[in-house]
């Protein structure tokens, strides 16, 4: 028999060598520094002027750039000199005010021939390449004014059931005051509260007036609000940077109200910084009766331009399971929103009792403005001062009972809508936060650790590759084309779908390569075997890849249900390292099984021959 | 197989001390996992992070991270242990010995990366891998292949672990993806080895199950051998010139990659003998011959 591969499969092997050449070329290019600016709202469009500006700007303070973009959302300029990044950052954000997010980027210099076919680097991960680190500072004092708040509402609650009087009770300096008409009344509230909250404590002193009631929340009721507001903001944050795709992120907690957020390299880090910055949240108020609430302007230009909603909401974005942004009948954007049970009853049980009254959705926003201010020294400062955000985005007559899902509409466009989606979707947030610090960060195993890396690994390699050529050789030079081959097909591969290497990822890298040249040494043992029972040649060569190929497939794809399973299950770098090594086995499996197949039958297919060289 | 009333000691007994190490003595739990201590220091002239990195391995920190932060002058070394002031002090010491001109700006306590939740989602990961590869293998071969195949692969990861407790090496994310590379190496080469059992039961027959294992072993033995070299020669690279960081991360690939091969040849085969595997169990009865229906 001969052995001779089909024109097809010929044909698929150049076409998978051309596409690993392609598609991986783009690695050899490094990415430059960059500064990313985009608008603070999702609908505000970037073009040629605004990219104008801020090069107008960087020209003015000398710093040198090239290679300005835009697509209408985002503009990208790069900075020549990595050192004056964060300067050049600076200095725009200072020009193009709080409107604008301004971040630190790298931009790939894949050439445009590249590009046009999808080229783009492989994403290096935060310990390889570092990345942007931004720190968010969480404003605890709100998390405990809402705490206090509650805990005032159940007093109130539970003194008028019990039918005690009392002039006022309020929140003052983070105490609650509570001032009475009489002694006795004084008395048995005391004993109430006592019996009833735990967690405040009383800080009466014997000399204040004996008609006033004070409490503020004891230590350990402050600190564990502290912490579970830092950890349900942590929790949100990793959704929030999950959900915009960032892929192998640090999101972790530093010191006592801080919380660290690195994104490694290339991504829309401008896009990032808005929403990891941003805190948005729902509130659902009926329109109030009488003349008691709170008035809130209107978003959107409308009939009205204000409205007096109830003081108490009916739900809020904590009761969202889930929300999804679309389109209406007439192709506007709007929210999906579908609420928890709980949440479900309190709507209905709101929207049952009071069909005809209006109900309106009140957006929040938290937000934080660039203010200028000189300094003692003269140069200009930018101070973020924070503030927050009340707009009613619609206000709808209830025709009906609401339940669990609704939507809302009155928002700025589409991508408005999906960001809004996201947020709900990602979790509130139990306290705003801001972000107080941002700066490129190195990477963590050092330029110098990656290099020894590097050169180790190609050690290694050269030294399969000598042991192959040893143990096997002609046919293990036909290995070692394959495993090449592999190397550079799972590198385009994982630059194509946009994975991130890290270096769990390459721990990925190593076993594919082992289990690459494994299949090998099992498809070459076979035809050994098979010679020494005295097959020929072309005989030899064919049963022992079938053979072979059995053993392979069934290690292969055990191996491929664990990478699988880790890729649903594990989260962060166990995933990073789940997807290398998947991609891995699959091209591994092409080029050590079809490819040196290919090969070998190139070489020897046609022929007659005696004896083999393995 | 004669070997295996000595690898059956010899499992029993590694397995028992990891264990008792894992159980008594715990995981050294790198930066990744445990949280510490993140101290930003500020120098005049630009600074090369890995001389940073010696000095502090050099007076006895373990495993620092060092990073360039924002600028060249600017750096954030994170490292183990509480934010404290003596911390700080200790630290700023050792740098000012090397370059006076360097400055304390910020000393906080750093979070763990790794949520808790990817702790609980890890184990629930490896479990659901676990019962999923059992039952594929249990398809694909036999149910007393599968057994042999999980118990193996657990017998790997847990002596791995083990000597890292017992070595009280550093257990970071690195050494993670390491432990995982090692689940899929054990899995590969006890699936290629079972394997061939099978195609040997098919083919052999008359023979006693421990002969056929015995001789589906010698024959896989030069391909287990040679595989195992080749990933040696790259984990041996890795661990001699990789440099600091990749040190346990090429220990873990090196035990694992070692324990993996051993278990292969002995700890599976020896479980499917230990559950009377024999031909029956892979031959299927053959197909009675077709009755025809039709009169």
């Amino acid at each position: 028999m001969l052995n001779k591969f089909p024109l097809w499969k010929n044909s698929l092997i150049l076409i998978a060598a051309l596409f690993a050449f392609v598609y991986a070329s783009p690695n050899y290019f490094p990415a430059d520094a960059a500064i990313q600016l985009s608008g603070q709202s999702g609908s505000m469009i970037i073009d040629e002027d605004v990219l104008k500006k801020m090069e107008k700007t960087l020209e003015n303070s000398e710093i040198s750039f090239f290679g300005g973009e835009t697509d209408g959302q985002t503009a990208i300029v790069r900075i020549e000199d990595r050192d004056s990044q964060l300067r050049a950052k600076e200095v725009i954000q200072a020009e193009m005010g709080g409107d604008y997010v301004v971040a630190l980027n790298l931009a790939p210099t894949t050439p445009n021939w590249l590009n046009s076919l999808g080229g783009k680097p492989m994403k290096l991960g935060l310990d390889l390449s570092g990345g942007v680190h931004f720190l968010l500072e969480v404003d605890l004092n709100s998390a405990i004014e809402l705490q206090l708040e509650g805990t005032l509402n159940e007093i109130k609650a539970i003194l008028r059931e019990e039918k005690i009087r009392y002039r006022s009770f309020e929140i003052v300096d983070n105490q609650i005051v509570g001032k009475f008409r009489d002694e006795e009344q004084v008395q048995t509230a005391r004993n109430i509260i006592r019996t009833n909250f735990v967690d405040i404590q009383s800080v009466n002193s014997p000399r204040q007036n004996q008609l006033l009631l004070t409490y503020v929340l004891n230590d350990t009721t402050i600190s564990t609000i502290e912490d579970s507001a830092i950890k349900q903001n942590l929790t949100s944050l990793r959704n929030r940077v999950n959900e915009l795709g960032v892929s192998e992120p640090i999101v972790s907690r530093q010191g006592k109200n801080r919380i660290v957020v690195e994104l490694p390299g290339v991504q829309d880090t401008a896009e990032a910084k808005r929403i990891i910055g941003k805190t948005a949240n729902l509130e659902f108020r009926l329109e109030s009766k009488s003349r008691i609430g709170d008035r809130f302007n209107f978003r959107n230009e409308q009939a009205q331009s204000n409205a007096l909603l109830e003081k108490n909401a009916v739900i809020t974005g904590e009761n969202v399971t889930d929300a999804r942004a679309s389109f209406d009948e007439n192709g506007r954007p709007q929210v999906n929103i579908t609420l928890d049970s709980k949440g479900g009853w309190q709507m209905g049980y709101a929207t049952r009792d009071n069909i005809g009254r209006r109900l309106g959705v009140l957006f929040i926003e938290y937000k934080t403005k660039l203010e200028k201010s000189v300094s003692e020294k003269g140069d200009i400062e930018l101070i973020s001062v924070p503030y927050v955000e009340k707009n009613i985005i619609s206000l709808a007559t209830i025709q009906a009972q609401l339940g669990k899902q609704f939507r809302i509409t009155g928002l700025d466009g589409q991508r408005e809508s999906s960001e809004l989606a996201l947020l709900l979707r990602a979790g509130a947030l139990a306290a705003p936060m801001y972000i107080v610090e941002e700066r490129t960060i190195g990477p963590s195993l050092g330029a110098d650790n990656i290099e020894l890396g590097v050169k180790s690994v190609s050690l290694g390699l050269a030294l399969v590759l000598m042991f192959m050529v040893i143990i096997y050789k002609a046919f293990g030079i036909a290995a070692n084309i394959a495993l090449s081959m592999n190397l550079l097909l799972l590198v385009a591969f994982m630059s194509i779908i946009g994975a991130t290497l890290t270096l769990p990822g390459i721990a990925g890298i190593v076993l594919t390569v082992g289990m690459a040249v494994d299949a090998n040494v099992l498809i070459f043992s076979r035809i050994r075997e098979e010679l020494k029972q005295g097959a020929s040649v072309q005989l030899a060569i064919d049963s022992g890849y079938n053979r072979a190929f059995v053993s392979i497939l069934d290690a292969n794809i055990t191996t491929l249900i664990v990478a699988l399973i880790l890729f649903l299950i594990g989260s962060g770098p166990v995933q990073g390292f789940a997807v290398t090594l998947s991609i891995g086995i699959l091209t591994s499996m092409f080029t050590s099984i079809i490819m040196t197949r290919g090969i070998v039958n190139f070489v020897v297919g046609g022929r007659k021959i005696d004896r083999l060289w393995i | 197989m004669k070997f295996r009333g000595y690898a059956l000691v010899f499992s029993t007994a590694m397995l028992v001390i990891s264990v008792w190490s894992l159980a008594t003595k715990g995981l050294v739990l790198g930066l990744d996992f445990s949280g510490g201590t993140q101290i930003e220091v500020g120098y005049d002239e630009p600074v090369n992070v890995s001389l940073v990195r010696e000095e502090l391995e050099s007076v006895g920190f373990e495993n620092p991270v060092v990073v360039h932060f924002g600028a060249e002058t600017e750096v954030l070394i994170r490292l183990q242990g509480q934010p404290d002031q003596e911390l700080a002090q200790e630290i700023l010491a050792v740098l000012k010995s090397k370059d006076a001109n360097v400055d304390l700006r910020r000393i906080d306590f750093v979070g763990p990366q790794i949520g808790e939740e990817l702790r609980e989602d890890g184990g629930l990961g490896m479990l659901t891998a676990l019962i999923i590869v059992m039952i594929y293998v249990a398809i694909r071969f036999q149910l007393k292949f599968s057994i042999g195949a999980v118990l193996a692969l657990a017998h790997d990861v847990i002596i791995t672990l083990g000597l890292f407790s017992l070595g009280r090496l550093e257990f970071d994310l690195t050494v993670l993806a390491a432990i995982l590379a090692v689940v899929g190496y054990s899995l590969n080469d006890t699936i290629v080895v079972s394997d061939r059992i099978r195609e040997n039961f098919r083919k052999i027959r008359n023979v006693p199950a421990v002969d056929v294992i015995n001789e589906s072993l010698s024959q896989t033995l030069w391909r287990t051998i040679n595989t195992s070299l080749t990933t040696f020669l790259v984990l041996l690279a890795l661990f001699f010139f990789g440099g600091e960081l990749i040190h346990n991360f090429s220990i873990a690939l090196m035990i694992g990659v070692g324990i993996g091969t051993y278990s292969s040849i002995y700890v599976a085969a020896s479980l499917m003998l230990a559950l009377n595997i024999d031909r029956n169990d892979l031959v299927e009865v053959e197909e009675g011959e077709l009755v025809d229906d039709l009169p």
